[in-house]
């Protein structure tokens, strides 16, 4: 294909799909994360927060042990850690949890950014590699890109069908649901409703801290400040954009993930568009899903959690 | 209810909106860190002295900052000053202000503000404390009694680097992934290809501008772009590392910028244009000292030793190493002149007829390409 004067190459094209996988998984990760915290009925808007204390606790363990893996584990594990202040205030305490949560953004940076001061300018590396399924991977165009992808992205595929039976199919999830959706009706059907929400909010934390941990080990492959530039925003977005559904929040991750490595490859091909717009593209696609599901609520039920944002508290039901 | 989360949530979007139109400096905190570490006097008349930088971002950079901070370092230990430094203060923000006054009210005597945006209130709290120097990186105002301008022309040895990479390059394709298109990056862009050029008549050097200054996944991406492009050599105006990692995964070399950043991709390092600030931060500290400073702009060059080529890898060749290095020391004594006709633009129109050098004040102000480089000076 000839655009300007310029050849767009098979090269090209595959890098443009990798490029959105990387991406996608490093926005899938954190806003299924977000997905199951919210379908519990809470929401976190600490992503950033977490994804940064993930990005740095995983690469601090990465470099120390000298192994990716246990650097993901441990990012997840701190990010985790730190959700759990979260479930404390907003859950158990139900303090706001939107004031909660963007206190946890800030707090995760400044924590980030204060243990991790003496990792940044650091030249170590403990880098996953990819994966080449092997007589996949050697498969033109499909086995250049789905089948030699990083091990992490695999993680979030896995983790997302995980997401999806553990929440249509099981009474787990049905419970986690139920809370979700009427904390006191499902409190009513002998749920532990304050139990869930906290573990789901960890968990969703956890998830957070795998996405800055892929930031740190595999897409940057290092640990600084600002490392994570707003990209928790982008997966809190997605979430609403998926509609708190973990197979669209997957479509939206990677379509957010296919604006983002776009807007880097319409120059190299003499395509003059403003990259500042396009870097707005997946908050304008969230807007006007918004806009969309506001709309339909007047006569359908919103796919929103109907209880999200609503803390509970048995004594006032 | 839900009517209402939503459009609580719509509304905190529209204002991620206007955070990510207004650049991705997002979330970083404001840490101050005034590092008083006293030199140990070298007897220097400067030892009463105390200099205060204020950093855009954090040392640990590895790039803009961090070769402030170095500079910072030097000066510090040649006069015997005291140091002070305030790490990630964004520009126009009321932080900025707050943090000069805290600085003098610690008893500092000099400020140096090293980001362009704070050219303004450096302007306006200097005629409040003219007491005190204030000293900026990359603007363009001043005063005639305590406030003042300073950069380099690190044009000059993005120039040799450049010949390093258009000798380097086998598929006449070098990357270039860039902050903005403001006169200092452009400015590079040609330099640097106008050394490529002199080297290799046939390289082209595409651009590709990613509108942050440090965001590594984008920046490195950006170098993945370019790569899949055609490129097999990547520079970069940026402050981050992370377009030099990009590199070296793929197999690719690097030419980095800023400060010496080979350790992040030895095999990918080519070479760089690297900023040395030591001997000027030195020299403003003792001319203060000595009560002979006056606010006159500083745009210093190879001359200086402000800016120069960094380490240059094993693998280039003796001959060209040899010719880059005697075309620096030219620079060094005014000899030769980078922007020196004829040069044409993108599009083979002549705007400098030969023999001409480009005055300081066009060089200032570039906002075209020269021949070779793809890509929009618009951005």
């Amino acid at each position: 294909m000839i655009l300007g004067s310029l050849v767009i190459t098979e090269a090209a094209v595959i890098g443009l799909v990798v490029a959105t996988i990387q991406f996608a998984t490093l926005l899938y990760l954190a806003a299924l994360g977000e997905t199951i915290t919210e379908r519990a009925g809470v929401l976190n808007l600490g992503v950033e927060g977490m994804m940064a204390i993930g990005a740095m606790a995983g690469y601090v363990a990465a470099v120390a042990t000298g192994s990716p893996w246990i650097g993901l584990l441990v990012g997840g594990l701190a990010a985790g850690l730190l959700a759990l202040v979260h479930a404390i205030t907003a859950v158990a305490l139900g303090a706001d949890q939107v004031v909660s949560g963007l206190a946890l953004t800030i707090l995760g940076l400044g924590l980030a950014n204060f243990l991790g001061a003496g990792y940044t300018n650091d030249a170590r590396r403990a880098l996953f590699t990819n994966i080449n399924v092997p007589g996949i991977s050697d498969i033109p165009w499909v086995g250049e890109t789905v089948f030699s992808a990083s091990p992490v992205t695999y993680v979030a595929v896995a983790l997302g069908v995980l997401t999806w039976f553990v929440l249509s199919r099981t009474s787990i999830g049905l419970g986690l649901r139920a809370v979700g959706e009427s904390a006191s009706t499902a409190d009513a059907a002998g749920h532990g409703v304050t139990a869930m929400r906290m573990s789901a909010v960890v968990i969703g934390g956890a998830l957070a801290g795998f996405s800055g941990a892929y930031l740190s080990l595999d897409l940057v492959g290092h640990w600084s400040e600002g490392v994570t530039a707003g990209r928790g925003w982008i997966a809190v977005a997605l979430v609403i954009f998926g509609a708190w559904k973990p197979g669209r929040v997957a479509a939206g991750a990677l379509l957010f993930g296919f604006t983002i490595a776009l807007r880097l490859r319409l120059q190299p091909f003499g395509i003059s568009f403003s990259p500042i717009l396009l870097s707005m593209l997946p908050y304008l696609l969230t807007v006007g899903v918004l806009v969309i599901i506001s709309y339909r609520a007047r006569n359908q039920p919103a796919p929103a959690p109907a209880g999200l944002g609503i803390a509970y508290r048995r004594e006032e039901r | 209810m839900r009517r209402r989360f939503l459009l609580a949530t719509a509304a905190l979007l529209s204002f991620s909106l206007i955070a990510a139109a207004c650049g991705d400096d997002g979330g970083s905190t404001s840490t101050e860190s005034p590092s008083t570490t006293a030199a140990a006097s070298g007897g220097s008349s400067a030892s009463n002295i105390t200099a205060a930088w204020i950093y855009i971002g954090q040392p640990g950079d590895a790039g803009w900052t961090f070769a402030h901070d170095q500079g910072r370092l030097a000066a510090e230990a040649a006069t015997g000053a005291t140091t002070l430094t305030v790490e990630n203060i964004g520009e126009g923000t009321p932080e900025f202000e707050q943090s000069v006054r805290d600085l003098i009210a610690q008893g500092t005597n000099i400020i140096f503000g090293t980001s362009f945006g704070y050219m303004d209130d450096m302007e306006r709290l200097a005629g409040e404390f003219p007491e005190v120097k204030f000293i900026h990186a990359t603007g363009f105002k001043s005063n005639d009694t305590n406030f003042t301008n300073y950069f380099g022309k690190v044009y000059q040895p993005r120039y040799l680097s450049g010949m390093i990479a258009g000798a380097t390059t086998t598929t006449n394709t070098i990357g270039y992934v860039a902050a903005f298109p403001i006169p200092e990056v452009i400015r590079g862009i040609n330099a640097f290809t106008l050394g490529a050029r002199a080297t290799n008549p046939d390289v082209k050097v595409q651009v590709n501008w990613t509108s942050t200054w440090f965001d590594p996944a984008v920046e490195g991406d950006a170098a993945q772009a370019l790569i899949a492009a055609g490129a097999d050599v990547i520079a970069m105006h940026q402050d981050s590392t992370a377009a030099g990692e990009v590199a070296e995964k793929a197999g690719a070399r690097w030419v980095s910028y800023n400060s010496d950043m080979s350790a992040f991709a030895p095999n990918a390092y080519l070479t760089s244009a690297v900023w040395d600030w030591g001997p000027y931060y030195t020299s403003v500290i003792e001319d203060v000292a000595a009560g002979t400073w006056t606010p006159t702009p500083y745009w210093g060059g190879m001359e200086d030793g402000i800016v120069k080529l960094g380490s240059i890898a094993s693998d280039v060749d003796p001959a060209l190493v040899t010719q880059v290095n005697d075309l620096g020391s030219q620079m060094a004594a005014g000899t030769f002149e980078p922007f020196t006709g004829p040069i044409n633009d993108q599009d083979g129109n002549e705007m400098v007829a030969a023999g001409v050098a480009m005055d300081d004040g066009a060089l200032l102000g570039m906002d075209w390409f020269v021949e070779g480089v793809e890509g929009s000076a618009a951005g």
